[in-house]
């Protein structure tokens, strides 16, 4: 039952949003909050709940459809790869209600449709039967849809329509891969299919590899794959860029984990060094393009693409040590990157302007807020004692011995990202102040300096003490660099 | 006796055609009471239907050329739910119309009962009859509207139907000359005796009734009347035309193609024939669908690409062997599905246009605020039609995909999926504009009761059977099942 309080728990914070009369629209936003943190707390209780190395746990199950010729069952469950994404997904969604505060346009929809992207969300990383993974990762696809078009900002339609064409076009061919596997495993049990051996299908195995991880890779989402994501990040509100680099691009990273790589063991052995390989490209591609951008928004989206090919280099190696890196690295990605558009997302609304060349000396005018993204900055690169350190060691750790050449284009690209990180805080932060900015106010509201706060305690704690989700994170990836490795 | 009992249901309804006439020339002041004269006759049809249900006694009549089983049952229920929806749509227009309006549901019914016999029908003179019962009175419907439009598309659909049905008799014409016996049983027989010999006159012959068919399936390159017809008709005569003698095309076309056409051999030939046919219908209906600015025309290229999509459940069922009933069972559930969706989408242009006096898709735009059911009730079934969960159609495309996998045609099913993202992009966009965009003018619309019925009855099908869809799957199984053992 547990997880399946967890899951609808926003939705249901959801609906009842939706049920305010009129003249209580602006206490959407506290019904929100309250449901998404008891989202959080029951998260948290089922974090420590977990046993490490347990295999999946919470199991929530009951069958749904049956026709004879398939079932599709209501199954869902957590193991040390989904729960920390759970868990991420739960912190985000609060950090995502608390920086929508000064929503003021449709705030009944707006937040109706932030907790049904929750539920889509949680629903991924949750569901053990690929059918009903599947209808998750399609129901994300509405509330995105809504937030970024009516709630976005310049070109909010396009960029909208963007998202949900490339993610569709993407889950055709997943759907074709799901249902060549189901028939050839005569299931849709996640969990089954992750043991059985498939040695053949209607089509190729290969190419049910590929479509799977087409559909993955648009989330992730990988070069040459990634030009929504710029538009998206650039023309959606603050919380939904968010929620978009926090949690939705994880999506795709866990999903080749746990469906690609678990499933397909022999396919991935086959594809590993063109995971990597990609994985290596899209850092660089994603750094260098990064120097050009003069928008923030689409400079720390650029540095998405970069940070989301490491992960995909950690995956193409296939050892437990460089996945695990992988996967810490997505939950470092989802709060750092997370913080990093808290951070801008205030600064916009003091300034309006997102061009960094109309930025400058906001050190002086604005100390706290410019504190912040100087801390966020430092953790994108990667300083020790920082999550993303952490999550960077370990996959270039894993990664060496089996592909030198891979990490050192990486580490190449972490050098790079060093670069352009600092270039833009001396513009942004430093540098001769501008009178411009002078009576614009610092960071002031409680709800900006919990999200800041909360997000930064987290970002240290991944730093110094990575442990207690290692632990969570190595049997759980074990189990499938196990199945890789024979 | 008992052989009228068998068609009772078609009789009850040719026996409501002719009351409606009748209560016309006695009672002309009573014309209020005419739709629901003839809704009674479709009740009784599908009170009779059920107590053969309940009877379960499934027999054939007439010689063998009218066969009362769980296809027949399934398709007269479908064709009663499309009248009864068609006739409660039409209220408000024919009492708008004004003038002859017994004739209007008279020939409503007329053609409700053709259908009715040609699910039911296992003979070429009976299957003939059956289509002209049900094509002439909507050859005649289609010109029904007073302006030169739909005149013009009245000739049209004559025109290009008579050659069609010309096309069909040189086909059946052939099947006699060679088997001797127009019952498809004998015809099987024959074929299973001696048709290798013969197979260039049979592959001929089959060519004939796909191309006589395909002409009321509307598929490539027999479709070049549907967006003329459905634009230039009346509403709820488009409503009828794209549903009603679409489904029964595809009942007739698996009785006949099954039971008579079925020798292996042969059924390889057309099953790569409708492959081909699928694969250009959805292609080249999405593209044409999305250049149109007409509401109308663009649902009449979109029920192109639907046949298409049906399409791929009779393709894969000569390859699929065992499989065979999923292939058969997946048009039935698509059949089903899509009468309902259609339907809906229908009534609701027809509850909006009446009032806005335009079919053009830029004037639905800020529906939403203006007409909040009407423009809900369409976007949901815009969705299903999408084939986007939770929707009926979103079951039905999975299962015909399904199917498809399994058949081994996984190209087909990729150009499938392919056009279900086309089709997601010019459905969506019509949602977009009632949703999103700026409402032209304020004035609200009223939505008169029975259009409000019979789209709360469409929509709640498409809704309630994309939630739990086993029972209609299970029905459509059942219904399937008869060609397996015959």
């Amino acid at each position: 039952m547990q997880l399946t309080v967890l899951v609808f728990l926003p939705a249901a914070a959801g609906l009842l949003v939706l049920l305010l009369p009129a003249r209580h629209a602006r206490h959407a936003r506290w019904v929100a909050l309250l449901g998404s943190l008891a989202a959080l707390a029951l998260a948290l209780v089922l974090f420590f709940q977990f046993e490490n190395g347990g295999g999946f746990q919470f199991v929530d199950r009951a069958s749904w459809i049956d026709t004879g010729a398939f079932e599709i069952e209501y199954f869902l469950a957590v193991d040390g790869l989904s729960l920390p994404l759970v868990a991420l997904t739960a912190c985000l969604t609060v950090v995502a209600v608390l920086v929508s505060f000064s929503i003021e346009h449709r705030q009944r929809a707006y937040f109706a449709s932030l907790m049904v992207l929750a539920t889509a969300v949680l629903g991924v990383f949750t569901a053990m039967d690929f059918l009903l993974f599947f209808l998750f990762w399609e129901l994300e696809l509405f509330p995105m849809y809504l937030l970024i078009s009516i709630w976005g900002s310049g070109r909010r339609e396009y960029s909208a329509m963007k998202f949900v064409l490339y993610t569709v076009a993407g889950s055709a061919f997943m759907l074709v891969a799901i249902l060549a596997l189901a028939f050839s495993a005569g299931t849709f049990d996640m969990a089954v299919l992750g043991q059985s051996n498939i040695e053949s299908a209607v089509l190729p195995l290969r190419w049910v590899f590929l479509f799977l991880f087409l559909g993955f890779a648009v989330k992730l989402p990988i070069v040459p794959l990634h030009t929504w994501l710029p538009d998206a990040h650039s023309d959606a509100p603050t919380a939904v860029s968010v929620m978009l680099a926090g949690v939705l691009l994880k999506m795709g990273g866990y999903a080749i984990i746990r469906t690609c790589v678990t499933i397909l063991p022999a396919q991935a052995n086959d594809f590993g060094i063109w995971l990597t390989a990609i994985g290596a490209i899209s850092v660089l591609y994603g750094a260098f393009v990064t120097f050009r951008q003069t928008d923030l928004k689409r400079l720390i989206a650029y540095s998405s693409v970069s940070h989301m090919g490491l992960v995909l280099l950690g995956i193409g190696v296939l050892g437990t040590t460089a996945m695990v890196g992988a996967a810490y690295q997505m939950l470092a990605h989802g709060l750092i990157t997370g913080m990093l558009f808290v951070v801008v997302g205030i600064m916009y609304e003091r300034t309006h302007t997102r061009e960094i060349g109309r930025l400058g000396g906001l050190a002086r005018q604005m100390p706290l807020i410019a504190t912040a993204l100087v801390f966020a900055g430092f953790a994108s690169v990667g300083l020790p004692a920082l999550a993303g350190f952490i999550a960077e060691v370990t996959v270039f750790l894993g990664a060496f011995q089996k592909h030198e050449w891979a990490v050192l284009m990486a580490i190449f690209g972490v050098v790079l990202s060093a670069g352009y990180i600092l270039w833009t805080l001396q513009r942004v932060v430093f540098g001769p102040v501008r009178q411009e900015w002078d009576g614009v106010s610092d960071q002031r509201y409680w709800w900006e300096h919990a999200s800041v706060a909360g997000l930064a305690v987290l970002v240290i704690l991944l730093g110094v003490y990575p442990d207690f989700l290692m632990d969570m994170l190595d049997p759980a990836i074990g189990v499938v660099s196990a199945r890789v490795a024979t | 006796m008992s052989e009228l009992d068998i068609v009772g249901p078609q009789i009850a309804i040719l026996l409501a055609a002719g009351a409606v006439l009748v209560w016309d020339a006695l009672l002309p002041k009573q014309r209020a009471a005419l739709p629901w004269l003839a809704l009674a006759g479709v009740a009784g049809a599908a009170i009779w239907t059920t107590t053969w249900v309940v009877r379960g006694d499934f027999q054939t009549a007439f010689d063998g050329t009218f066969a009362l089983d769980q296809f027949a049952v399934f398709f007269q229920y479908v064709f009663a739910g499309i009248t009864a929806i068609v006739i409660i749509a039409s209220i408000d227009w024919v009492e708008r119309e004004g003038r002859r309006q017994s004739e209007y549901y008279a020939l409503v019914l007329t053609a409700s009962a053709g259908l009715m016999f040609l699910a039911g029908a296992r003979d070429l003179i009976t299957i003939f009859l059956a289509l002209e019962l049900s094509s002439i009175p909507q050859y005649i419907l289609a010109g029904w509207g007073k302006n030169q439009r739909s005149s013009e598309a009245g000739i049209k659909y004559l025109l290009l139907g008579a050659i069609a049905s010309a096309l069909l008799l040189y086909g059946m014409a052939l099947l006699y000359g060679f088997s001797g016996s127009t019952l498809l049983t004998g015809i099987a027989a024959a074929i299973g005796e001696n048709g290798a010999e013969n197979r260039s006159l049979l592959i001929v012959a089959t060519v004939l009734l796909i191309a006589g068919f395909g002409f009321k399936m509307a598929v490539v390159p027999f479709q070049m009347w549907v967006p003329d017809v459905y634009q230039g008709a009346p509403t709820p005569v488009a409503a009828f035309l794209s549903v009603g003698s679409k489904a029964a095309a595809f009942a007739v076309v698996m009785r006949l193609f099954f039971e008579g056409l079925g020798e292996e051999f042969l059924s390889n030939d057309w099953a790569m024939i409708f492959a081909v046919i699928a694969a250009v219908s959805m292609t080249l209906g999405n593209v044409l669908a999305i250049a149109q600015r007409d509401i109308k025309r663009m649902l009449g290229y979109s029920s192109i690409a639907q046949a298409g999509n049906f399409m791929i459940g009779l393709a894969a069922i000569s390859i699929a062997g065992e499989h065979f009933v999923l292939g058969a069972s997946g048009v039935l559930l698509f059949v089903a599905a899509y009468a309902f969706t259609n339907l809906g989408a229908f009534i609701a242009v027809i509850g909006i246009s009446q009032h806005i006096g335009s079919d053009r898709i830029a004037d639905y735009a800020g529906m939403w605020r203006r007409a909040p059911f009407l423009a809900l009730a369409l976007a949901f079934c815009l969705v299903s039609l999408a084939g986007i969960p939770p929707t009926a159609g979103f079951w039905a495309k999975l299962y015909v995909f399904n199917a498809g996998i399994r058949a081994d045609l996984v190209w087909l099913v990729i150009v499938a999926v392919l056009n279900s993202v086309v089709s997601a992009y010019y459905y969506l966009a019509v949602v977009r504009q009632m949703f999103l965009g700026e409402a032209r003018g304020e004035a609200r619309l009223p939505v008169s009761p029975t259009v409000g019925l019979a789209l709360g009855v469409a929509t709640l099908g498409v809704i309630v059977f994309g939630i739990v869809p086993t029972p209609l799957v299970e029905a459509a199984r059942e219904a399937a099942a008869i060609f397996a053992t015959g």
